[in-house]
């Protein structure tokens, strides 16, 4: 197992790198640079000295090759330099706002299969009945619906009903974790409807499989209680695909913070992400960037290694 | 006078025993059939907006600034007053074209790759792979965001067709990598042993050859993709990256300042929203028939 772990581990070093070089290769065609728009942006006369010197002190001047291992040096280092626009260091801009994206994340993971697990269950057991189908395009439905304009419609909901608006600035979950909860519940909810739908059309298909495998009838012919088989020998079993679900669709979940964010006033990762894009600001987009594909990447390794732990026929088949 | 009647016949016959490809997908996939039925509506209401629109989507009308649904305003009017069924109507033009377009851009592009990866193997699509491996590490907005400010604006009859470029970025890896594995189970078919027997070039087997033949999948991926592409553009409009103003586009109604008036006017947020999703809704549910009709093994 721990030969299996310690593999894709390496197999991941590749890949990350090839983002890196991604990453910095995407920004540096940009025609524009952020010197312009900052010195130049509300009309104002200046110099094209001034421009330059701005240039050279932010390092837009140096080499393309020079510029990018910097880049690379300063990502072993952690030290990804300032960002261009506010002057404060890169990971100090991302350290204030990833907790609060990554604890709606988790969040919204939780309510995903909370949801997911008893919906896709029922769906599956009562196969093509009335109930099921209602379940099936509760989950078309997921797919459809764009997740920002739910936390819109979520947010009208509370105005009309409780005369909620969400709050300017978010209590942090140490100082008060209940005051925390009820306010991030709500984006959390926004993006987790298109993550459980995905899930629950998973555990549906995946337990429609597993009800007809041998140890299922095997099961019901020992004389097992008919709950005992469906939470001991069916759930277990189907449980494999739609824990890789969770994996991949991780990165839809960031991808819809970017956008919820802005329609809860949420000062995370994605509207930091929107704002440095804006900017051109070279140095935060490609932090964030990279720290997204890598937070990507980290989580189907960990997917993956869970998947080998809870399926051994995983781990023996690649010895 | 006997044999001429026969054959007079005949064809109609044979017309009534096998019929017509969309008679036949509406009788396996009734409810995907309603759904394509929605999807031409909206391409209809988007072509034909200019005259089906009950008032100018344009026009500032000051005097009409926010008013309820009404029988005159079905879906009430904006903040400048401008109409809000006439502009979703418009927004339906910009919705389909774009979602088409960078759909049909990235399944065409990611499938050639697909293909040439699968048909060649080897180093090059070692190499393919590995690449598709790190386009894949970044989140489809998270990517298109970047490519849009990359890129910046250019259009050409009034469409961005940056836009659709960076939509169509992401895109391609994911119908890469699907049609790769159907490529794959196609290049060890013995039609393609023969035609590299006969001495065809690599160019002759892989458009003559393998592309009729991942065409099923290539048809899934680009109605499922339709649907994300127009996802997507809404969310890039909303966050203000995507289609500008005046242009009419669903995602864009709901940015910027219609935001403040959740109080004052709600219409101005659920029906671009219902827009979008309905639209979505449709493309999916005939994609997922579309699938089970062509191809029911078929996972995305």
């Amino acid at each position: 197992m721990a030969r299996y772990i310690l593999k894709r581990i390496l197999y991941m070093i590749p890949t990350l790198i090839g983002v890196a070089v991604i990453v910095f290769l995407m920004l540096r065609v940009v025609p524009g640079d952020i010197v312009e728009l900052k010195l130049r942006g509300d009309g104002a006369a200046v110099s094209q000295e001034t421009i330059e010197a701005e240039r050279t002190r932010l390092g837009l001047n140096k080499p393309m090759l020079e510029q990018f291992t910097d880049w690379m040096i300063g990502l072993v280092t952690l030290d990804l330099g300032k960002s261009m626009w506010t002057e404060k260091p890169v990971v100090d801009e991302i350290a204030v706002r990833f907790g609060l994206t990554i604890q709606v994340a988790i969040m919204a993971t939780i309510l995903a299969v909370l949801i997911a697990l008893p919906l896709g269950t029922i769906s599956a057991l009562y196969k093509d009945t009335l109930l099921d189908h209602a379940i099936r395009i509760f989950t078309i439905g997921g797919l459809a619906v764009p997740s920002f304009w739910l936390g819109m419609i979520i947010i009208l909901a509370l105005l009309y009903y409780f005369q909620w608006l969400p709050p300017v600035t978010y209590t942090p979950i140490y100082v008060d974790p209940l005051t925390n909860i009820s306010q991030l519940i709500w984006p959390a909810l926004a993006v987790a409807y298109r993550y459980s739908a995905v899930l629950t059309r998973m555990v549906r298909s995946s337990i429609i499989e597993v009800m007809l495998e041998d140890y299922i009838r095997t099961a019901r012919a020992k004389g097992v209680f008919e709950r005992v088989v469906i939470a001991r020998h069916a759930l277990r079993n189907a449980m494999l695909p739609a824990i890789t679900v969770l994996g991949l669709e991780f990165a839809f979940l960031i991808g819809g913070l970017v956008v919820t964010e802005q329609v809860f006033n949420l000062n995370g990762l994605g509207r930091l992400f929107v704002q440095a894009v804006s900017f051109n600001d070279f140095t935060l987009t490609q932090a964030i960037v990279m720290l997204i594909a890598v937070v990507f990447i980290v989580t189907n390794l960990v997917v993956d290694i869970l998947y080998a732990l809870l399926d051994p026929r995983i781990r023996y088949g690649a010895k | 006078m006997a044999v001429a009647d026969a054959s007079a016949t005949l064809p109609a016959v044979a017309k009534s025993r096998r019929p017509s490809i969309v008679v036949d997908f509406a009788r396996a996939q009734p409810l995907s059939a309603v759904a394509l039925l929605f999807v031409i509506v909206i391409a209809l209401a988007g072509i034909f907006a200019d005259v089906l629109a009950p008032y100018d989507a344009f026009a500032i009308d000051f005097g009409n600034m926010l008013a309820p649904p009404s029988a005159d305003h079905w879906f009430g009017t904006d903040n400048f007053g401008r109409d809000i069924f006439s502009r979703i109507l418009f927004g339906a033009r910009t919705a389909v074209t774009i979602g088409v377009m960078s759909s049909l851009l990235g399944c065409v592009i990611g499938g050639i790759i697909g293909v040439v990866s699968g048909y060649f193997s080897g180093r090059f699509d070692f190499i393919m792979q590995r690449f598709i491996d790190v386009m894949l590490s970044f989140p489809i907005i998270v990517l298109a965001v970047v490519v849009v400010a990359m890129l910046g604006r250019n259009l050409v009859f009034g469409v961005d067709v940056n836009l659709i470029i960076a939509i169509a970025i992401p895109i391609i890896p994911k119908v890469a990598r699907v049609v790769r594995a159907s490529a794959l189970s196609v290049r060890e078919m013995p039609y393609i042993d023969a035609a590299r027997a006969a001495g065809y070039g690599h160019m002759r087997i892989i458009f003559r050859h393998m592309v009729p033949n991942v065409f099923a999948p290539f048809i899934i991926l680009f109605a499922a993709f339709v649907a994300q592409a127009i996802l997507l553009e809404a969310s890039l409009s909303f966050l203000g990256l995507g289609v500008t103003e005046p242009t009419p586009a669903w995602g864009l109604m709901l940015s910027g300042n219609a935001a403040d008036f959740y109080r004052e006017a709600p219409w101005m947020i659920i029906f671009p929203g219902l827009a979008i999703s309905v639209t979505v809704f449709a493309f999916n549910l005939f994609g997922d028939g579309l699938r089970d009709y062509l191809d029911p093994k078929f996972k995305l």
